[in-house]
């Protein structure tokens, strides 16, 4: 079924397109009712609540805590902060306002140890961090897959309060680099800190002196918008009063028959919501009284999208391919994510054929070592066998020896009990050197005398005799 | 150099508070109510956007609701749906107008759907429609998802859409449960019935009462939906119109003297039927709930789930599928089940217009919902 559409709805709301195309404009003859629209609108807002964040920069002491009390109204719970800090931070609370239906989340962001350092290169540079990292957050969580983005709670800073101390002179030098370096990211509105310091005259000179500093440096401070009617002369005429000398305090003093929020000197009382005395209430009036949906939006549609598209650059995308095709944001993130798995995939394998590889190796070092251990082993028990073959040897000869020297003993003893026996033995022995037949004979017949003579032992000797006889030939 | 604390959690409720805050008193004004004027003074500078889609058999009215609805006339004389020429196919057809009230500027863009179920057989034929919701869609994501973006994305998405029953009396038929079925689960759906004048005030009550029944049985959530109340009054708000509907709605462009005064009106035989009047027929209802006072709440939920449900779906569909040259391409054929706060189904969409439904279950449960 074919999708065929005449007569195109619009799909940018240019005025050329919609003239190009055809967009009329309709007069209703009757009460329609659409202009509860805002209202609906509102409604919802006041539903959701809103948030506003504000950063305060500037050296410590200078009042950023007191200008925040003063401006809202409140005493938000601080202490004074240390000059021996030896790094930038910054501190974040948060607090719930509650004016008739409207509920405000105010996130007030300090910056703590700025400008008490020696070396204050460094100063600028967690403040930046900061700014980026809040924008970071809600771009990780634009792209997420699964998001929530209505009820994200936007941390965003809306506006930085650059807190400029009253010398009277000019910017000092880490002012000028700090605001430099925010100007891009987040919109800056310089006050001139404790302005109950400077006489009028000298004001004039020196906030002509800062803004020309500023203009001649480049920074973009925020400037009022002057395009919608109904704030546009106001917000003109406050461009010009820029920057504004703010005096901040929370103690009240009697003036007159009112108890009103100043500083008291001894030559006089410094009244912070008297404009002849200090420009607080414009402050109050241009910041939040009048032009804070605008900061709210300038930040994210404008310092928002920069990081963004900074950001998505750097990544690596391109709304336009290298043919000049139109490529989508998608794309190049499936061709990133293939890459990457790619990548990973690589990388397994790699650490897989190491893996593989060092196990091999062990394993043949394992093997190395059991075969030489075996071969001790086997080393060992041949040296014990032949340890105990020998000994064996030994023991087998020793008991031969023994049985030797048993037998000579014996020999000796029989040889020592026949004194008498011996001459004669000689004797016959010469005898029988001669008579070998007979000696037998011979030597039976004297043995038998011998016999009768002595014990029956002598019988054995006969023998031995006639052996020894018999073997000296 | 880490700052010291960052930016708190973001919570699923809708009315977030982080444990880090504070409630402070003021002692005085200070003016942060102002900040609803700003709103206002922006709102009314940009201007408001709203689209909405009828759809419904020939003849039953859409054409002259829609100019009785915004008391102009918003179609020009060649439409097709005006009893020309019977179109012989489902065709889409929309027009833009900018009208303006009391300072407040309305974009409002009209679609049409002559044509539709007025075939022989009519499987399918919802598909079109699918398809031109999915492509504004796909048209708004295309754009948020640029390197540089516009300031204000134009928005052509489908706000509402207008489902005219036809006046039978009975009961919904199988055409209307197969449509509000898949329609509800991408865009608001009001069911309206039709030409309400043909129904006499009890037969609409029992019609009304079968048309919720079966609603219910075939778990058509129609707008204002029951799980995005947020909170007691919406509840109870919504609750009150939601027993009425569908509204029995009687449409009517000409003027007629009814006891001196000019009414809106049908004039029969016998008698004039007041489209404004509460007695005669519910179209007041019906334009209060689209424009008095649910616009913004009806282009909120068209923003924050339908199309969050739309993204999630394409950008989890997208990278399971294998990269080819036709992705920028719809393919209108393949509806996506889209539900909140149930499990989220994708749908495959393939190369071809093949009119297969594969679901990949994904299983990832919503937040709760707004």
């Amino acid at each position: 079924m074919a999708m065929k559409m005449t007569c195109m709805s619009s799909q940018v709301s240019d005025d050329e397109q919609r003239k190009r195309e055809k967009i009329r404009s309709l007069t209703m003859c009757g009460h329609v009712g659409f202009e509860s629209l805002p209202d609906q609108l509102v409604n919802r807002s006041i539903q959701q609540g809103f948030r506003f964040n504000i950063l305060c920069v500037g050296e410590t002491g200078i009042g950023k805590s007191t200008l925040i009390n003063t401006l809202f109204n409140t005493s938000f719970e601080d202490c004074e902060s240390s000059h021996f800090y030896p790094h930038v931070k910054l501190k974040a609370q948060t607090y719930e306002l509650q004016e008739s239906n409207v509920q405000l989340k105010l996130t007030v962001v300090s910056t703590v140890g700025f400008g008490d350092q020696t070396n204050k290169e460094e100063s600028y540079q967690p403040i930046v961090d900061y700014i980026d990292a809040q924008f970071e957050a809600y771009l990780q969580e634009e792209l997420k897959i699964e998001r929530s983005l209505f009820n994200y709670l936007d941390s965003r800073i809306h506006v930085c309060l650059y807190f400029i101390s009253p010398t009277g002179h000019s910017l000092k030098i880490l002012d000028l680099l700090t605001m430099k370096n925010l100007d891009s990211k987040v919109n800056i509105i310089p006050v001139i800190a404790q302005a109950d310091g400077i006489s009028k005259t000298e004001l004039q000179k020196f906030k002509m002196a800062l803004m020309s500093e500023l203009v001649s440096n480049g920074v973009q401070i925020y400037q009022f918008p002057t395009d919608d009617d109904s704030v546009a002369k106001i917000n003109a005429a406050m461009n010009g009063q820029l920057p504004f000398a703010v005096v901040g305090s929370m103690t009240e003093v009697k003036v007159g028959n009112k108890m009103v929020k100043a500083r008291q000197y001894p030559w006089g009382v410094v009244q912070v919501e008297n404009e002849n005395h200090c420009d607080f209430v414009k402050l109050r009036e241009m910041l939040i009284c009048t032009n804070m949906e605008d900061l709210r939006e300038q930040t994210h549609s404008r310092h928002y999208e920069l990081y963004r598209r900074c950001k998505l650059e750097e990544m690596g995308f391109a709304d336009v391919g290298p043919e000049s095709q139109p490529v989508s944001l998608q794309q190049m993130y499936d061709v990133k994510r293939q890459e990457f798995c790619r990548e990973v995939q690589r990388k397994e394998e790699e650490l897989k054929r190491v893996y593989v590889q060092r196990v091999r190796e062990k394993e043949a070092l394992f093997k190395e070592a059991r075969r030489e251990l075996l071969a001790k082993f086997e080393h060992l028990k041949r040296v014990h066998q032949e340890e105990t073959m020998r000994l064996e040897e030994k023991r087998r000869s020793l008991e031969e020896e023994v049985i030797a020297f048993s037998k000579k003993k014996v020999a000796s003893e029989v040889f020592q009990n026949q004194p008498f026996l011996a001459v004669g033995s000689n004797l016959r022995k010469d005898k029988d050197h001669k008579k070998e037949p007979s000696c037998r004979f011979e030597l039976l017949c004297i043995d038998v005398r011998a016999c009768e003579a002595s014990a029956g032992r002598k019988d054995a000797e006969k023998g031995r005799e006639g052996h020894s006889a018999r073997g000296r030939p | 150099m880490d700052p010291l604390k960052r930016s708190p959690p973001p919570c699923p409720s809708p009315r977030p508070s982080s444990p880090r805050t504070q409630p402070c008193e003021m002692l005085g004004h200070v003016g942060i109510e102002t900040v609803l004027d700003q709103l206002k003074i922006k709102a009314m500078k940009t201007g408001f956007e709203f689209n909405i889609m009828v759809v419904g058999q020939t003849g039953l009215g859409k054409s002259t609701m829609v100019n009785t609805l915004f008391r102009s006339k918003v179609w020009k004389s060649t439409h097709p749906g005006t009893g020309v020429s019977m179109p012989q196919t489902l065709q889409l057809h929309s027009e833009t107008h900018v009208i303006e009230e009391k300072g407040v500027k309305l974009k409002l863009t009209v679609t049409d759907t002559p044509g539709f179920g007025d075939q022989i057989n009519n499987d399918k034929c919802w598909e079109p429609i699918l398809g031109y919701i999915n492509e504004q869609y796909e048209r708004y994501l295309q754009e948020e998802l640029l390197i540089t973006r516009q300031r204000h994305i134009p928005d052509t998405r489908v706000h509402c859409c207008v489902y005219f029953v036809p006046p039978t009396g009975h009961c919904l038929r199988p055409l209307d449960i197969e449509l509000l079925q898949r329609l509800c689960r991408t865009v608001n759906v009001v069911p309206v019935i039709a030409r309400a004048d043909s129904l006499t005030i009890e037969e609409r009550e029992v019609f009304r009462n079968r048309i919720q029944q079966n609603l219910k049985t075939h778990c058509i959530e129609v707008y204002p939906q029951k799980c995005f109340d947020e909170d007691i009054n919406d509840r109870i708000l919504n609750s009150k119109i939601r027993d009425r509907i569908p509204f029995a709605v009687v449409g009517a462009d000409r003027e007629h003297l009814v006891d001196g005064r000019c009414v809106l009106g049908r004039k029969t035989k016998w008698g004039v039927i007041e489209v404004e009047n509460m007695a005669h027929c519910e179209f007041p209802l019906l334009r209060d709930l689209l424009i008095r006072s649910h616009l913004q709440d009806l282009k909120d939920i068209t923003h924050n789930v339908h199309y969050e449900n739309y993204r999630v779906g394409r950008l989890n569909a997208s990278h399971l599928l294998p990269r080819g040259p036709g992705w920028v391409n719809l393919a209108p054929a393949t509806p996506e089940q889209l539900t909140s706060p149930r499990p989220l189904r994708a749908c495959r969409r393939p190369h071809d217009d093949s009119e297969e439904e594969s679901g990949l279950s994904m299983a990832n449960p919503r937040p709760a919902s707004s």
